[in-house]
C-alpha cells in the first residue's frame, strides 16, 4: 500500500461553485475503494477560475494540478494514478509552471492557493508575520516611511497613496484611532478581496497588526459583504486562530502592541463600500453618506481618525515590508508602483484573479491570461474599475494599466475589476444599466444621484425610441454633468462615465433603429 | 406690527471667536473661524441658495444648491459643508453654478407637484423661493417619469400633516427630531429614489415614538410636514414675540397671527431658554384659550348650590368686595385672605398680594408654590443666600457629569430635557437619582451612567451617602470650601456628614440601593470638573424637601461646584411663573425679592410708597388657611388662578374647608374644582390676552406680550384693582408697566427692570440691577449672596408615612409630556389624544400578586380616601411603589395622597403616600359624589 497522498482542493466560492464539494467527496470515496490513504487539504484558490476545481497533488515534492476537475471525473483520475502524477486530459502540469501563474507578480497573493488558509504554521512557514515582525522592528515611524517610499495606492478604487493616509492618521490627535478594513467588495466582476478573505486571511489580519502598530490604534473592523459567507466563516477562524497563537489580542508576541479585530457583516448595499457610508453603517447607522472633509483620518469611524483601507490594500502591506518598498516601487509605471490583482470576468475564456505589475496593456491582459472571449466573438468593449468605470473599445485596448493613463481617458482602474463585452453587446442598454444601478444603489442623499439616476433612465429610454432625440441627447449630456459636478460622492459622480463612454464610442447604439438592435443583438 | 421672518444662516454660529479674512465674490469678508463657507455669504449678505441646510442643524450637504466656487479647487464644493480657509477666494454667482443649480432644481421639480397656488405653503416655500433664486423655467423631463406624487397623506397627528408627495428627502425633519428634539423617532427609509421619511418602523405619526414637538414641522422647508392650523387657516400676516404659558422653562414664541387669530406658534431661534425649540404643549396646546367651556362673563351666586347668575364686572365687583367686607367686619381682619397664582404674570401676582396686604390689611396670602418648590426658596436661601436656582439652562453644555434628582425633565421640561440629551449625547456622563426608570434612564443615545432607584422618601439619606463618599475618599474642594464658605459649619457638618449613618453601606439598607452603586455615583460626581445638579418636586414634595435641599447644597459647596458655568444647583421648576409669584412677595411671610414682612425697614418701604401700614406679622399658609377655615376663624378667599380643589393634596380636607368658606372669589378661565365652592366667578384672561412679565427656572424676566384683547373685557391687573378699589384701597395703575416700575422700586434685585428696557434686550436674569445691569447668569461668582456658604446638616427624619400591611405599597406622583398640572388647559385641547385619564403604573410582579392586568380597573387607596383608576403593568417603577398623574378632576389622585408636609414650609408629601391597590369594579365613594357635584354644578351651569 502506497503512502499517504496530499491533495488539495480549494474551499474558495468560485470552486465550490463548480462543484468542488462534489469532487471532496467522491476522491474520499475513491480513495477508500482504492485503499489510498489520502490527506485532503482545502486550500484558497491560485485564482484560475477556469480550472476551478483545481486539483493538485504532490508528486516529488512539486504540487501536479488537475482542472477543472468535475466529480464524474475523479474514477478517471484515479485509473490515471494522478496520484503519482499520472497522465489525464485535466492534467495542467506542474502548478507553479503553468503559464497563467508563473508570469504573474504574486506580492499580495503569494500564499493564496499555496497553503492551508488557518494553519498558523503553514502561513510561519511561507514568510508569515514576517511584515509584523519587520515592522516591530522599523518602528512605526520606519513603517510609514516604507510604506510612502514603496509608492503604495489605495487598491480600493481611488488610488489614494496609502503611506499618506496612514502618516496622516498617526499625526492625528486623539488616543483612541481605529483601523477599518473595507470588506465591502461590490464591483461588477471583482473577487480579488473574497479570495483573499478565503485563501489567505492571516496576511489581512497581519496587514491591520501593520496598520495599527504605525498610526497608534488598538482596534480594527472588517466591513464584509454580506454577500460573501464562506469568507466571513473562514476570516472568523482566521482571528479565532491568530487569537490563540497570540497574534492578536494584547501583548502580541511579548511585542507590548494590543490589536484585535471584529468582523460586521453589511447588508446588502452598494453606496457601503464607500468609505463614509461604510463608517455610517459600522456605527449601526443608515449606510449614507457623509460629506468631506473631515476626512475619515482626521474624524472617521464613531469620530476618531481612522485608516479605511480596502483589503488588498492592507494585505498588500506585509509582504512590501518583507522584500522592501525599493522593490514593490521598482515595479510598475509612472505613479502606478507595485502589483494590482486584476480580476478577469464576463465574456472571457479563462477568467481569474491575474496579478500583475502595472504598465501592461489592457489587450495583454485580456488576450494574453484571458484568452479573448468566452464566446469566441470579437471584443467590443470592456468596462474596467466596477459599474462606474468607462466602457471602453477596441480601439483603446492597448492602454497601459496605470492610473494616471486611465484617467486621462475618462477610464478608472479602480479595484481591477475586467468585465469584457463582445459584439453582440448593446451599448445603449448598458449606459442604460449604469443608471438603473445606480437608482437602485443610490444613498437617496444627495438630490443628484437620487434623483438624476432615476431620470436618466428614462432619458436614455427616450432616446433609443427615438423621442426628441438630439434633445434628449443633449439633456442627457447636461444630466451627466449635474452629476459629475454636483454629487455627494463617487457613485453618482462617476455613474456618468459609462454612460458618456457609451454614448461616445457606441452612438450607433443610441439611434434607436430596431435595425442597429437586431444586429447587435438584444443584450440579456 | 409684521411677520417676523428670523433669518437662516443656514449652518450653525461657530464656537471659535478668532477672525479669519475670505473674499466673497470679490468683497472682502470676515468671519469666525470654523465658519462654513454657506454661513460666512449669508452673514455677508450674500444669500447662496439652499435647502437641506438650516441654521439650527449641523451641515448635510445634499441638496447641492450651495454649491460655489472656490479658487484653486477642484469642481464645485457644497458650501454648507465646506469651512472657510484663511485668504480663500469664493465665488457664489457664476454661469457654471447658475447652470448646476438650476438643473438640480430641475431634478427636484420634476418629482414634485405643481401646485404652489393651493399648497398650505404658498408663500413660506422654501423649495418655491428656490426654483425663483435660481431662475427655472422649465422641467425637460417632464412630469411622466417615476414620481411619488400618489402617495397616502398621514393626518394621524392632531397638529400636522404628512404629505410625502411634497417631500424633497433633505432630511430636516429627521435631523431636527435627532439633533434638536433628541427623540429619534424619525427616519429615511428604503434608500436612493426610495428614500421616504418614516415615523419609527413605518409607523403613523400618531402611532409612533414622536412626541409631537414639532420641530420636524418647523424644519420642513415645504409644505410636507404642515400645522393643521395653517392648512385651515392660511399663512399668518403678523407676529408678535411672547413666552409660553406652561412649564418653567419659558419658551420665547412668536405668535403668528391673522388679525387677533392664532394661526400658529413657533418658537423664537433668539429665546435664550429654548433656541427656537418647542414642545408639544407649547407649540400646539393653545387651543383652549377659545374652548367652549371658557367663561366670558362674570357670575355671582348666594350659595355654592345655587345657579350661578351672569352680571356686569361692576356688580361681581362690589359683591365680592360687600361680602368680604361683611366677613371681615364678623370674624375680624385676618378671617380673609388670597392666593396668587403661578399661571398669571408678575404684574397681576404682585396686584393680588398687594390687595391682601393693604386691603384686606393682613398677610393671608400664598402661592403654589408651596405645594411645589417652597423648599427650593428655603433650603437655597438658607445655605448660599438666594432663594432661586444657579445657573442658566445653558450652562448645562459645559457640564460634565449632571445629576437628576427627582425631576423627570423628558416629560416635564421637554425642551430644557433636549438640551441636556443634546449635552449628554456629547459625552457628559449622567447620574440619574428616581424610584422609577424615567426616559433619561434609558432612549435612543442616552444611557444615564448609574440609575439609582430609590424608595420614595430616601432623598436626604442618599445625598448624605454621597457627601459621605466625597468626604471619606478625599474629594472635597479644600480650597473652595476654606475660601467660600463657612469653615466652621463645615467642620461640624463635616463630623455629621462622616458618621456611619450616613455611609453607603447603611443608606443601601434605607434606600435600597446597592452601596456599590451610591458610591459609584458619587465618586463619578465628586471627580467631575464641572458637576451639576437638576432637581424637581421630587425632591421638594417630601416631609424632609427642604432638608433635601440643603442636603445638594452642602453637597455642590463641597466639591466646588458652585459659581461657575456647567455647575450650580438647578431647580426645573414647574408652572411659568412660579419663580416670578415667589420673587413679587406671595409668601405670608415675604415681601417681594423674599424680604421678611417682619422686617421694619423693609415693610417701611411698602407702607410708604402705598401709603398703607401694613401687619407685620406673617399670615397663613395655605394649610394654615384650610386649618382655620375648618375651625372657623377663616371664611373668605381671593384665589387666583389656582385650582386649590384639585391640586391640593388630601381632597375631602381641602373639599372640607373650601366648603365651609363663606365667600371664594375665583378668578380663572374655566369653572375648575374650587369654582364648585366659589360664590364669585371673575373670568380670567389667557396668556395670549396678557401684557406682562413671567419668569422661568432660570430667573429670566421674559415680556408676555398680548395677541389679542382681554376676551371677557378687562386685563387681570384691572380686575384686581378695581377689587382693591372697591374694599376701599385707592390702586390706581394705568398699564401693567407702571406695576412693574413699582416692583422695580420697591425691590433691590429687580431695581434695572422695566417693560421698555426688557423691549430692548429681550429678557434678562435678576438680579437685574446698578451692581449688574444687564442680569446675572451665573450666581455665586466669586462669593455667595449670603457671604459664606452655610453648611447644614441634614440629619434623615424618616417620614410618619410609613408602608403597613394594610397599605403595602408606596404610591408617588408626577406629570405626563402632553398634560399639565390639574389639566385645566391641556384637557381642553387635541392633547387628549395622547391622554384619556390617569394611569396607575404598577409593577408586574405587584400587579400579579393582586391579579390585575394591564387595562384592567383597580382601587388606589390610603388612610386618606380612596379612587378607582386604569392600570398600566410596567417595570418603569419598581416593585413596591406604584405611580400617578394628578392632571384629571375625575380621577382625583389627590384624594389618596396626605397632609404631611415638608417640617419647614409646609409643601406637602405628595411624593411618598402608603396605599393599596386592588382590582376594582365601580369608581370610588369620592368619585361617585364628584360625579354626583359635576352633574348638579352642570345643571347649575345650563342656567348661566
Amino acid at each position: 500500500m502506497a503512502g499517504r497522498v496530499k491533495i488539495f482542493v480549494p474551499r474558495e466560492t468560485a470552486a465550490l461553485s463548480m462543484g468542488a464539494d462534489e469532487v471532496v467527496a467522491e476522491m474520499l470515496a475513491q480513495g477508500r475503494l482504492h485503499g489510498r490513504d489520502i490527506e485532503l487539504v482545502r486550500n484558497g484558490s491560485w485564482g484560475m477560475s477556469w480550472l476551478e476545481p483545481l486539483a493538485e497533488v504532490i508528486v516529488n515534492g512539486e504540487r501536479v494540478a488537475y482542472g477543472p476537475v468535475a466529480a464524474d471525473d475523479v474514477a478517471s483520475l484515479f485509473q490515471a494514478d494522478f496520484l503519482s502524477g499520472g497522465q489525464h486530459p485535466l492534467k495542467m502540469g506542474a502548478t507553479s509552471a503553468i503559464p497563467y501563474l508563473e508570469k504573474q507578480d504574486r506580492w499580495t497573493f503569494r500564499r493564496c492557493g499555496l497553503i492551508d488558509p488557518l494553519s498558523i504554521e503553514e502561513y510561519r512557514g511561507n514568510g508569515g508575520f514576517a511584515g509584523l515582525e519587520k515592522a516591530f522592528e522599523l518602528g512605526a515611524a520606519g513603517v510609514l516611511q516604507e510604506l510612502k517610499a514603496s509608492g503604495l495606492r489605495g487598491r480600493g478604487g481611488a488610488g489614494f497613496p496609502t503611506g499618506i493616509k496612514w502618516q496622516t492618521v498617526a499625526d492625528a490627535a486623539g488616543e483612541q484611532k481605529y483601523i477599518a478594513c473595507n470588506a465591502d467588495e461590490g464591483d461588477s466582476g471583482t473577487f480579488s478581496d473574497r479570495m483573499l478573505m478565503e485563501g489567505d486571511p492571516l496576511t489581512l489580519i497581519e496587514g491591520m497588526l501593520i496598520a495599527g502598530f504605525a498610526v497608534g490604534a488598538n482596534r480594527g473592523y472588517v466591513y464584509l459583504r454580506s454577500e460573501y459567507p464562506l469568507a466571513r466563516t473562514v476570516f472568523l477562524k482566521a482571528l479565532a486562530v491568530a487569537r490563540e497563537s497570540g497574534w492578536l489580542g494584547k501583548n502580541i508576541q511579548g511585542s507590548g502592541f494590543d490589536f484585535d479585530i471584529d468582523l460586521h457583516l453589511g447588508a446588502g448595499s452598494y453606496v457601503c463600500g464607500e468609505e463614509t457610508a461604510m463608517l455610517e453603517s459600522l456605527e449601526g447607522k443608515a449606510g449614507l453618506i457623509r460629506y468631506k472633509p473631515p476626512l475619515p483620518a482626521i474624524a472617521g469611524l464613531f469620530g476618531k481618525p481612522t485608516v479605511v483601507n480596502n483589503v488588498v490594500t492592507l494585505a498588500s502591506v506585509p509582504e512590501i515590508l518583507v522584500r522592501g518598498s525599493e522593490a514593490y516601487a521598482a515595479l510598475g509605471t509612472g505613479r502606478s508602483k507595485g502589483t494590482l490583482a486584476f480580476q478577469l470576468a464576463g465574456n472571457i475564456r479563462r477568467g481569474g484573479l491575474v496579478e500583475i505589475a502595472f504598465g501592461l496593456t489592457l489587450r495583454e491582459l485580456i488576450e494574453d491570461w484571458g484568452g479573448g472571449t468566452f464566446s469566441g466573438r470579437d471584443i467590443r468593449a470592456v468596462q474596467i474599475g466596477g459599474p462606474l468605470g468607462a466602457y471602453f473599445p477596441q480601439h483603446l485596448l492597448d492602454t497601459p494599466l496605470d492610473y494616471e493613463a486611465f484617467a486621462a481617458l475618462d477610464g478608472l482602474i479602480g479595484h481591477g475589476g475586467v468585465v469584457v463585452f463582445d459584439d453582440s453587446v448593446n451599448m445603449a442598454a448598458q449606459a442604460r444599466f449604469a443608471m438603473e444601478f445606480c437608482a437602485l444603489e443610490s444613498c437617496g442623499k444627495c438630490t443628484p444621484c437620487r434623483i438624476g439616476s432615476v431620470r436618466g433612465v428614462e432619458v436614455i429610454d427616450r432616446i433609443v425610441a427615438n423621442e426628441n432625440r438630439d434633445a434628449n441627447l443633449e439633456l442627457l449630456q447636461e444630466l451627466c454633468d449635474t452629476m459629475v459636478d454636483g454629487s455627494l460622492c463617487a457613485m453618482g459622480g462617476l455613474t456618468p462615465f459609462p454612460v458618456r463612454s457609451a454614448v461616445k464610442y457606441f452612438p450607433k447604439d443610441f439611434e434607436g433603429s430596431s435595425a442597429v438592435q437586431a444586429s447587435a443583438g438584444v443584450n440579456k | 406690527m409684521t411677520l417676523l421672518k428670523e433669518p437662516d444662516y443656514g449652518t450653525p454660529l461657530s464656537p471659535r471667536e478668532d477672525l479669519v479674512a475670505v473674499e466673497i465674490d470679490g468683497l472682502p469678508a470676515k468671519v469666525r473661524a470654523g465658519t462654513t463657507v454657506l454661513r460666512a455669504a449669508r452673514e455677508s449678505g450674500v444669500d447662496v441658495p439652499k435647502l437641506c441646510a438650516t441654521d439650527s442643524l449641523k451641515p448635510f450637504g445634499s441638496c447641492r444648491l450651495c454649491l460655489v466656487e472656490i479658487e484653486g479647487r477642484k469642481g464645485y464644493p457644497a458650501s454648507c459643508t465646506t469651512p472657510v480657509e484663511a485668504g480663500m477666494k469664493i465665488r457664489t454667482q457664476t454661469p457654471a453654478l447658475a447652470k448646476l443649480r438650476r438643473n438640480v432644481m430641475e431634478l427636484y421639480i420634476s418629482d414634485h407637484p405643481l401646485d404652489c397656488l393651493t399648497c398650505s405653503a404658498n408663500g413660506d416655500c422654501e423649495l418655491q423661493d428656490m426654483a425663483g433664486a435660481v431662475g427655472l423655467r422649465e422641467v425637460r423631463y417632464g412630469f411622466d417619469g417615476d414620481n411619488h406624487l400618489f402617495e397616502a397623506i398621514d393626518e394621524s397627528n392632531p397638529y400636522f400633516t404628512f404629505d410625502p408627495t411634497k417631500c424633497i428627502v433633505c432630511s430636516r425633519c429627521v435631523r431636527a427630531c435627532d439633533e434638536v428634539q433628541g427623540t429619534f423617532a424619525l427616519t429615511i427609509e428604503g434608500r436612493g429614489f426610495k428614500s421616504k421619511v418614516s415615523a419609527s418602523m413605518g409607523e403613523s405619526f400618531l402611532d409612533s415614538e414622536c412626541v409631537s414637538c414639532g420641530a420636524c414641522v418647523q424644519a420642513c422647508p415645504t409644505a410636507t410636514l404642515m400645522e393643521k392650523s395653517i392648512i385651515d387657516n392660511g399663512q399668518p400676516e403678523h407676529s408678535v414675540l411672547t413666552t409660553c404659558a406652561y412649564c418653567g422653562v419659558g419658551c420665547s414664541f412668536k405668535a403668528e397671527m391673522k388679525g387677533d387669530q392664532v394661526v400658529r406658534m413657533t418658537p423664537y431661534k433668539d429665546g435664550h431658554a429654548n433656541h427656537g425649540h418647542s414642545c408639544v404643549k407649547g407649540r400646539f396646546a393653545w387651543g383652549y384659550a377659545s374652548h367652549k367651556e371658557r367663561v366670558l362673563d362674570p357670575l355671582i351666586r348666594e350659595s355654592i348650590h345655587d345657579p350661578w347668575r351672569k352680571v356686569t364686572w361692576d356688580e361681581a365687583i362690589q359683591y365680592s368686595a360687600r361680602r368680604f367686607k361683611e366677613i371681615q367686619a364678623k370674624y375680624g381682619r385676618k378671617s380673609v385672605g388670597g392666593i396668587t397664582s403661578s399661571r398669571c404674570t408678575n404684574e397681576e401676582v404682585f396686584v393680588v398680594q398687594k390687595l391682601v396686604r393693604a386691603a384686606f390689611g393682613n398677610n393671608n396670602v400664598d402661592t403654589c408654590a408651596r405645594v411645589c418648590h417652597s423648599p427650593t426658596g428655603y433650603g437655597l436661601k438658607k445655605t448660599l443666600g438666594t432663594s432661586a436656582g444657579t445657573q442658566p439652562f445653558d450652562s448645562v453644555m459645559d457640564a460634565d457629569v449632571i445629576v437628576v434628582i427627582g425631576a423627570n425633565p423628558t416629560e416635564g421640561h421637554p425642551v430644557f430635557a433636549s438640551q441636556m440629551k443634546r449635552r449628554l449625547r456629547e459625552g457628559a456622563k449622567l447620574i440619574v437619582v428616581d424610584p422609577r426608570k424615567i426616559g433619561l434612564v434609558r432612549s435612543p443615545r442616552i444611557k444615564a451612567d448609574f440609575h439609582l432607584p430609590l424608595l420614595p422618601g430616601t432623598n436626604v439619606p442618599m445625598i448624605n451617602a454621597f457627601a459621605h463618599v466625597i468626604v471619606s475618599e478625599g474629594l472635597v474642594d479644600e480650597a473652595y470650601v476654606a475660601e467660600r464658605c463657612d469653615t466652621e459649619a463645615f467642620a461640624a457638618w463635616k463630623e455629621f456628614i462622616l458618621q456611619s449613618e450616613n455611609s453607603p453601606e447603611t443608606v443601601s439598607e434605607i434606600s435600597g440601593v446597592p452601596a456599590e452603586d451610591i458610591r459609584g455615583a458619587a465618586r463619578l460626581y465628586g471627580q467631575a470638573e464641572n458637576g451639576a445638579i437638576y432637581y424637581g418636586l421630587g425632591v421638594t414634595e417630601h416631609s424632609q424637601g427642604s432638608t433635601m435641599v440643603m442636603g445638594m447644597a452642602n453637597l455642590a459647596m463641597a466639591t466646588g461646584n458652585l459659581g461657575f458655568t456647567g455647575r450650580g444647583v438647578n431647580p426645573l421648576r414647574g408652572q411659568n411663573n412660579v419663580q416670578g409669584s415667589c420673587d413679587m412677595g406671595s409668601f405670608p411671610h415675604q415681601l417681594s425679592g423674599y424680604r421678611p414682612v417682619a422686617d421694619d425697614a423693609v415693610r417701611g418701604s411698602f407702607e410708604k410708597m402705598w401709603g398703607v401700614e401694613l401687619d407685620s406679622e406673617p399670615g397663613y399658609r395655605i394649610p394654615n388657611m384650610f386649618d382655620a377655615a375648618i375651625a372657623g376663624v377663616y371664611k373668605g378667599m381671593y384665589i387666583q388662578g389656582e385650582d386649590l380643589a384639585q391640586s391640593d393634596p388630601n381632597t375631602k380636607h381641602v373639599e372640607a374647608a373650601l366648603g365651609s368658606l363663606e365667600c371664594v372669589v375665583v378668578q380663572d378661565l374655566f369653572l375648575n374644582e374650587t369654582a364648585k365652592f366659589a360664590h364669585v366667578f371673575l373670568p380670567g384672561t389667557s396668556f395670549l390676552e396678557k401684557d406682562g412679565t413671567f419668569i422661568n427656572a432660570e430667573r429670566r424676566i421674559n415680556r408676555v406680550r398680548p395677541v389679542m384683547k382681554p376676551r371677557q373685557g378687562k386685563g387681570e391687573w384691572l380686575v384686581t384693582q378695581e377689587l382693591a378699589q372697591a374694599l376701599g384701597y385707592p390702586m390706581n395703575y394705568n398699564n401693567e408697566s407702571e406695576i412693574m416700575d413699582e416692583i422695580a422700586a420697591l425691590t433691590p434685585t429687580f431695581s434695572g427692570v422695566s417693560f421698555k428696557f426688557l423691549d430692548e434686550v429681550g429678557s434678562v436674569q435678576w438680579p437685574c440691577n446698578e451692581k449688574a445691569p444687564m442680569g446675572t447668569p451665573i450666581m455665586h461668582i466669586d462669593n455667595f449672596v449670603r457671604g459664606k456658604g452655610l453648611f447644614i446638616e441634614t440629619a434623615y427624619v424618616p417620614t410618619e408615612e410609613r408602608t403597613t400591611r394594610k397599605f403595602p405599597l408606596l404610591l408617588t406622583t408626577g406629570r405626563t409630556l402632553t398634560q399639565y398640572n390639574v389639566g385645566a388647559q391641556t384637557r381642553r385641547t387635541d392633547n387628549i389624544v395622547w391622554y384619556h385619564e390617569d394611569l396607575l403604573e404598577i409593577h408586574p410582579s405587584d400587579a400579579e400578586l393582586r391579579g390585575i392586568r394591564e387595562g384592567d380597573r383597580v382601587s388606589l387607596s390610603s388612610r386618606k380616601g380612596e379612587v378607582t383608576l386604569e392600570a398600566r403593568v410596567t417595570e418603569r417603577v419598581q416593585p413596591g411603589v406604584v405611580y400617578t398623574t394628578f392632571h384629571d378632576p375625575q380621577t382625583g389622585a389627590n384624594v389618596v395622597t396626605t397632609e404631611y408636609s415638608d417640617w419647614a414650609t409646609n409643601c406637602p408629601e405628595y411624593k411618598v403616600t402608603a396605599v393599596q391597590v386592588a382590582p376594582a369594579v365601580h369608581r370610588s365613594e369620592w368619585q361617585q359624589q364628584f360625579d354626583q357635584r359635576a352633574k348638579e354644578q352642570g345643571k347649575i351651569l345650563e342656567t348661566t
